[in-house]
């Protein structure tokens, strides 16, 4: 039994390893105080909210969010503004509808059911407005990088001076933490770019560290509800597992041999 | 088997199992006679059982609301993520499912491999086994495309154009699978329906793998023939199932463990990136479990010898019942290929590492030798071992763990060495 423990535990421990071995990084990357991580792990709304209006003022120019409705925003285990708020954010879009009766297209405010608006028509009509780079979507973005919430973190403050003998072309700029170093997005975030509402002081980590937060909850908008139920399945087969254990010693102490 | 002597009490059971001996059937798998000494690595077996059903059931739910369509199939599965009720546990379940269905399925290959349950009489087993482990293969390799994130699309492109390797008729034949000059829409549209398809392939091969075990009965950590069926048997239920109850819990929790707190570690976060044929990944890597035969597919420089090299590794092991000339079953009573034996576990799990790395310099080297010596393992030391090892002298029975010979003096040897792997 206890053999069996160790071996199991031997081989999960070399597949763990194996994964983080793949996942090494060449620059170690910066990282947080994530509310969000371990098995108790939580959003702070304050910082969702924070990190909305972040998004909103600095991010959604270039970058959608296709996959978020404006109703996610009052949802449990987001950032949880009231109805009434999530209705009053959606109204400020302008959404494409129609037809109408005669035939027409036409725009109107949106409304909770609808998803974000998007910054652009199509993605041609972005590239051509990024230098031909396309600002990714970024409903998921955080899930589609190595690293996760550490890296999209890393590479909000990884801009730097490129080093000496390094040339970049016209609307490149050098990042230590992109994957090539070379990103066309210029340093999005500045001291005191947003005015936060609650206060709090605007620096840049502060807004990377709150629009992060955002990002991995547009990523994994159930994660809280995932890490609720987590802990009551893994301690229910726990407790489960304790009873069949000695059910089983004693159904097989009915025969001499161990269990 | 023989217990056609099984009467049902009620008037019923007698006239319904006149007609269809469904109950004789469940007679024999509760009364089912198995070695009383299995230890816990014969509970894989259940355990595959039960990550089988699971993946069927969380994929008929999954595939209500997926849509195989190169346009919508990445946005249905994040709708399946967000709107569905518990749609991101019924993903994440058979996500990860896939890959502890992999876990098992190899404890239970290399628990075969350490006490010799491919060796008469159980060759038929063993080859229904690799059957659906190639099967397995496939599905998942396939439901990986299903998502159309980059490292569907890519990892498709990079398997699919094995077959262009073949000669001649190797460009049509990729062509024909694509259902155009590319992986696209056809070629996801196709893969939906066989992921569907194979996991009840799968299941039928089960059923079949299962037969074949109930004619000779399960081998054993002694690896020695029954005896006395009274000493030696306990009876399925309820001494097994307990047991399988068991261990299937705390794989459960290792599962629960993927599912809840990291369900993306498995996985590659390129995947999350929607499918774009013009741009091509860093590195294209398929699933963890599949990097072994990745890096020996890597490791010859030639792309068809490099295709056949990968699926003899895997159609070598249906050989393996005549490969292995030893008598001896268990590894327990064969000190020497105990020692290969863990050194086959180390090369493949070296083989899986470098299948992981990028195929150049060091690594490539590592995963030359590493093949060159999987297949050394199956065709030189195993047909010679099984001529010149000195085996350990058998017990007399399971019941009797005593042994002849030299060995008389130590009675606790063998309960010691059956535990022990």
């Amino acid at each position: 039994m206890l053999k069996f423990v160790k071996y199991f535990s031997l081989i999960f421990f070399l597949i763990s390893g194996n994964i983080v071995n793949s996942a090494e990084n060449a620059e170690k990357l910066l990282t947080t105080d994530w509310t969000f991580k371990g098995p108790f792990g939580k959003f702070d709304r304050a910082s969702l909210q924070r990190g909305y209006q972040v998004y909103q003022e600095v991010c959604a120019s270039c970058h959608s969010l296709k996959y978020m409705s404006y109703r996610n925003l009052s949802e449990e285990g987001g950032p949880e503004f009231s109805v009434q708020e999530a209705k009053a954010i959606a109204a400020n879009f302008e959404i494409l509808d129609g037809p109408n009766p005669e035939g027409e297209m036409f725009t109107r405010p949106a409304r909770l059911s609808d998803k974000f608006a998007m910054p652009y028509a199509n993605e041609e009509e972005a590239k051509s407005a990024n230098g031909g780079a396309y600002p990714p979507d970024m409903s998921v973005l955080v899930k589609a990088r190595k690293g996760g919430a550490d890296y999209v973190y890393s590479v909000l403050l990884g801009y730097e001076d490129p080093p000496v003998g390094m040339k970049l072309d016209d609307g490149v700029h050098y990042n230590k933490y992109m994957y090539g170093n070379k990103i066309k997005m210029p340093a999005p975030l500045s001291e005191g770019l947003v005015e936060y509402a609650d206060g709090t002081s605007a620096t840049e980590q502060q807004m990377a560290k709150d629009v992060v937060s955002f990002l991995m909850w547009t990523a994994e908008p159930h994660l809280e509800q995932r890490h609720k139920i987590g802990f009551r399945a893994i301690v229910y087969l726990i407790i489960l597992s304790i009873l069949v254990y000695f059910s089983m010693k004693k159904i097989w102490s009915r025969i001499e041999t161990e269990v | 088997m023989s217990e056609h002597n099984y009467q049902p009490k009620s008037k019923f059971g007698k006239w319904f199992n006149d007609r269809l001996p469904l109950l004789t059937l469940a007679n024999h798998l509760t009364d089912y006679p198995t070695p009383k000494n299995l230890n816990y690595w014969w509970t894989f077996g259940g355990i595959l059982t039960f990550c089988l059903i699971t993946q069927i059931i969380t994929g008929l739910v999954l595939a209500m609301h997926y849509i195989a369509h190169a346009d919508l199939a990445f946005s249905s599965v994040e709708h399946i993520m967000r709107d569905v009720n518990y749609g991101w546990l019924i993903r994440y379940i058979h996500a990860n499912g896939a890959s502890m269905f992999f876990l098992a399925v190899y404890i239970h290959i290399f628990r075969s491999l350490f006490y010799g349950s491919y060796k008469s009489p159980r060759e038929i087993i063993w080859i229904l086994g690799i059957m659906i482990y190639l099967l397995m293969m496939a599905a998942a390799f396939m439901g990986y495309v299903l998502p159309w994130g980059q490292m569907s699309f890519w990892g498709a492109t990079v398997i699919t154009n094995l077959f262009s390797a073949i000669p001649l008729v190797g460009e049509s034949i990729t062509t024909w699978l694509w259902g155009g000059y590319s992986v696209d829409n056809p070629t996801l549209t196709r893969f939906f329906t066989l992921h569907y398809l194979i996991p009840f392939l799968i299941l039928g091969l089960v059923v079949l793998h299962i037969w074949a075990l109930h004619v000779p009965g399960n081998n054993n950590p002694i690896g020695i023939d029954i005896k006395k069926p009274s000493k030696d048997t306990v009876s399925f239920h309820p001494y097994i199932v307990v047991k399988d109850l068991f261990a299937l819990l705390l794989f459960l929790i290792l599962f629960a463990f993927f599912v809840f707190y990291s369900p993306n570690v498995l996985g590659h976060a390129d995947n999350y990136i929607e499918a774009n044929p013009l741009v091509t990944p860093a590195h294209i890597v398929p699933e963890w479990y599949l990097l072994p035969f990745y890096a020996i597919l890597r490791s010859i420089p030639d792309k068809l010898m490099g295709v056949i090299a990968m699926l003899s590794a895997i159609l070598i092991l249906a050989a393996l019942p005549w490969l292995d000339t030893s008598k001896i079953r268990s590894a327990v009573f064969r000190p020497l290929y105990k020692q290969f034996y863990w050194i086959l576990v180390l090369d493949v799990l070296i083989l899986g590492y470098v299948g992981a790395m990028p195929a150049e310099g060091l690594y490539l080297l590592i995963a030359r030798i590493g093949t060159a010596y999987y297949f050394a393992h199956f065709l030189i030391i195993l047909p010679i071992l099984g001529k010149v090892e000195k085996t350990l002298p058998l017990p007399m029975s399971i019941s009797e763990p005593i042994l002849g010979g030299s060995l008389n003096a130590e009675p606790a040897r063998s309960k010691e060495n059956s535990q022990k792997l």
